[in-house]
């Protein structure tokens, strides 16, 4: 490949001769950032594949011994961490689902002109900007069952959002709803804004009717950028840590990642946390896979 | 195609931009609900009715940064009168400044305060300095295998915390760099790089080669005509993707939890463990909170016509 001509400049030509090669620029300008990325996230992962087959403790100093498959052998039966991956899924399905529909309903209202809409829709997107963690202890408070505003608004009495095993899981999805629907919002206000406006002046001329025009032309249209967007959050969902750590300590709102974070820093169960580390890398590796596949496809568009 | 316009399309117009409005004030509540509890009385904080309305105190920031006690006795009426009017409200509540001699004993949250701010000015610089370059190189040079070297890059981004965590804890204890500002320098750089890298490749490919090139024809060498040609070209995408990183350290939880504990503990993970025991003082966590969110509101401002393109790594840019 270091023959080939780097870009449209002659490489026979005098300019290119000057200074320091393309060649050497390009790999002067790569190189390191792909190392610093080798280094501090592969070479990390690589050690931590190591770790995964041993029984491995970070806070004993006694030897540790290979064990071969029997981390993961042991994980994949263990009722509890299933139970961790089925609330993670129901975690993922409520809130994910929840950001779309109010996200896609928001964009859907937004998509007019009115006054102030910039500085409307700038102030709708403010809550995905902040610090989940942070953000979510202080919902902690909006939650209280004896002076939160949102018992007092719905008229909950002493409704334990976040204490009440049934509901801690939901609270939790409904702080990350609010939080992420102005993403999908964002995103779909741009993909409605780039369906061509002849196509509803082409149906209003055809008396089609609102729900016909927003299946037939609104919807079709929108789809792909809305997939980016389920794609993406159902990642993020998937890997939350922060917001559901700080608002509850309820067992039954403990998603994969929490579960992964007490193995590891709190039972210091340092081997097994590897093995289950690469467990939820696999399935992340995989959404982001499809993640960019689509992401190129629009780009292209 | 203002040609038509019929009654019902005016009036689902206004009902639409009600229900905006409405979800615009649902969505800011719990925003209110933080910046107005920064400025409550302490018992106007946890109220039955929740206080909506209220005369603004600022007794909550001056909990924020000082260490306090309860005081046993009445204060002496001329040490009252000496004091400042901002440690007068701590006396009316019933509590005394600490101080060594003269000086007020601060609080944790400043130091903390400050290690995010290092940390993630820091992390910020190196992260869009490397990944200015390096978008440079993908979008004016041949690179074989260039797609499979950007799914790479952005698939570290992609990586959960914790998992990273794990690996990277135990080989910062083998060095010595737990609870260091450079340890989680280093890994916030490793997180913004891939997103910098993506972003600022679509600013890149945006700039015509034809500026270059006719810088080279005219004599430049190709390091001249990036610094002199595309370096200023590019300093809108530079700032846009700098607010991105600074943003995302700032707000960084997961492994400032796991990687610090005290000397370089950032804010995120602090200011929940002021919760602490007991029944938790919450004007003081929304001022610290107020405090911490303010910067990035003010950026989310600056950053409104950049939001999309960053959010999707440069890949949709309206």
């Amino acid at each position: 490949m270091a023959s080939v001509a780097l870009t449209n400049l002659d490489p026979a030509s005098r300019a290119a001769a000057r200074g320091w090669s393309d060649l050497t620029i390009r790999n002067m300008f790569i190189i390191p950032t792909l190392v610093f990325l080798i280094v501090f996230n592969i070479f990390p992962l690589i050690y931590s594949l190591g770790y995964s087959f041993t029984n491995f403790a970070a806070n004993r100093t006694e030897p540790w011994q290979f064990v071969g498959l029997q981390n993961y052998r042991e994980l994949l039966t263990d009722d509890h961490i299933w139970s961790n991956f089925v609330i993670t899924a129901k975690y993922v399905i409520v809130s994910v689902a929840g950001q779309m529909i109010v996200g896609f309903g928001l964009a859907l209202l937004l998509n007019r002109s009115f006054p102030m809409k910039g500085l409307i829709t700038t102030l709708l997107l403010l809550p995905m900007m902040m610090s989940a963690a942070v953000v979510g202890l202080f919902w902690q408070l909006l939650y209280s069952p004896s002076w939160g505003p949102i018992n007092y608004v719905f008229g909950l009495g002493d409704f334990a959002w976040l204490s009440n095993p049934d509901s801690a899981l939901y609270a939790v999805a409904i702080t990350d709803i609010w939080m992420w629907s102005p993403f999908v919002m964002l995103l779909s206000l741009a993909g409605l804004s780039a369906v061509p406006q002849h196509l509803y002046e082409a149906a209003a001329i055809d008396r089609a009717g609102w729900w016909y025009t927003f299946t037939r032309i609104t919807l079709p249209l929108v789809s792909p950028i809305l997939l980016i967007a389920l794609i993406f959050r159902t990642m993020e969902a998937f890997k939350t840590f922060d917001i559901a750590y700080t608002m509850t300590t309820q067992p039954t709102a403990e998603l994969i990642a929490i579960r992964l974070y007490k193995q590891a820093f709190q039972q210091w169960d340092t081997g097994k946390s590897c093995a289950l580390a690469y467990i939820v890398l696999i399935m992340v590796l995989a959404i982001t896979n499809l993640y960019v596949k689509y992401l190129n496809k629009v780009k292209e568009r | 195609m203002a040609a038509v316009r019929t009654s019902s399309e005016v009036a689902l117009n206004r009902v639409a931009i009600a229900a905006v409005l409405v979800a615009t004030l649902v969505f800011l509540a719990p925003i209110y609900w933080i910046a107005s509890t920064a400025f409550k009385p302490k018992e106007l904080a946890v109220s039955v009715p929740p206080t909506v309305l209220f005369e603004p105190e600022v007794t909550p920031f001056v909990r924020l940064f000082t260490k306090r006690v309860q005081m046993q006795k009445t204060v002496d009426p001329q040490v009252y009168d000496a004091a400042p009017w901002w440690e007068k409200r701590i006396y009316d509540g019933g509590e005394r400044v600490l101080k060594v001699g003269k000086d007020v004993q601060l609080s944790q949250y400043p130091d903390r305060f400050m290690n995010s701010l290092i940390v993630a000015v820091i992390s910020t610089v190196l992260a869009v300095g490397m990944g200015t370059f390096t978008a440079y190189g993908f979008s004016r040079f041949k690179i074989a295998g260039e797609a499979d070297l950007l799914f790479f890059i952005l698939s570290t981004r992609m990586l959960p915390p914790v998992v990273v965590a794990i690996p990277m804890f135990l080989m910062y204890r083998a060095v010595g760099l737990n609870d260091s500002h450079i340890g989680l320098i280093i890994l916030y750089v490793a997180f913004n790089l891939s997103f910098s890298v993506w972003l600022m490749k679509g600013f890149m490919d945006e700039i015509p080669k034809e500026y270059e090139e006719a810088a080279l024809v005219d004599g430049y060498t190709r390091m001249q005509a990036f610094f002199k040609i595309v370096l200023p070209e590019a300093a809108t995408g530079i700032a846009a993707t700098a607010v991105f990183c600074f943003i995302t350290a700032w707000n960084e939880y997961a492994f400032a939890l796991i990687m610090t504990n005290r000397r370089a503990q950032t804010a995120p993970p602090f200011i929940p463990s002021q919760i602490g025991s007991g029944l938790p003082d919450w004007t003081t966590i929304a001022a610290g909170t107020f405090l911490f969110l303010l910067p990035v509101a003010i950026f989310t401002f600056l950053l409104r016509n950049h939001l999309l393109r960053g959010v999707t790594f440069g890949a949709i840019r309206k």
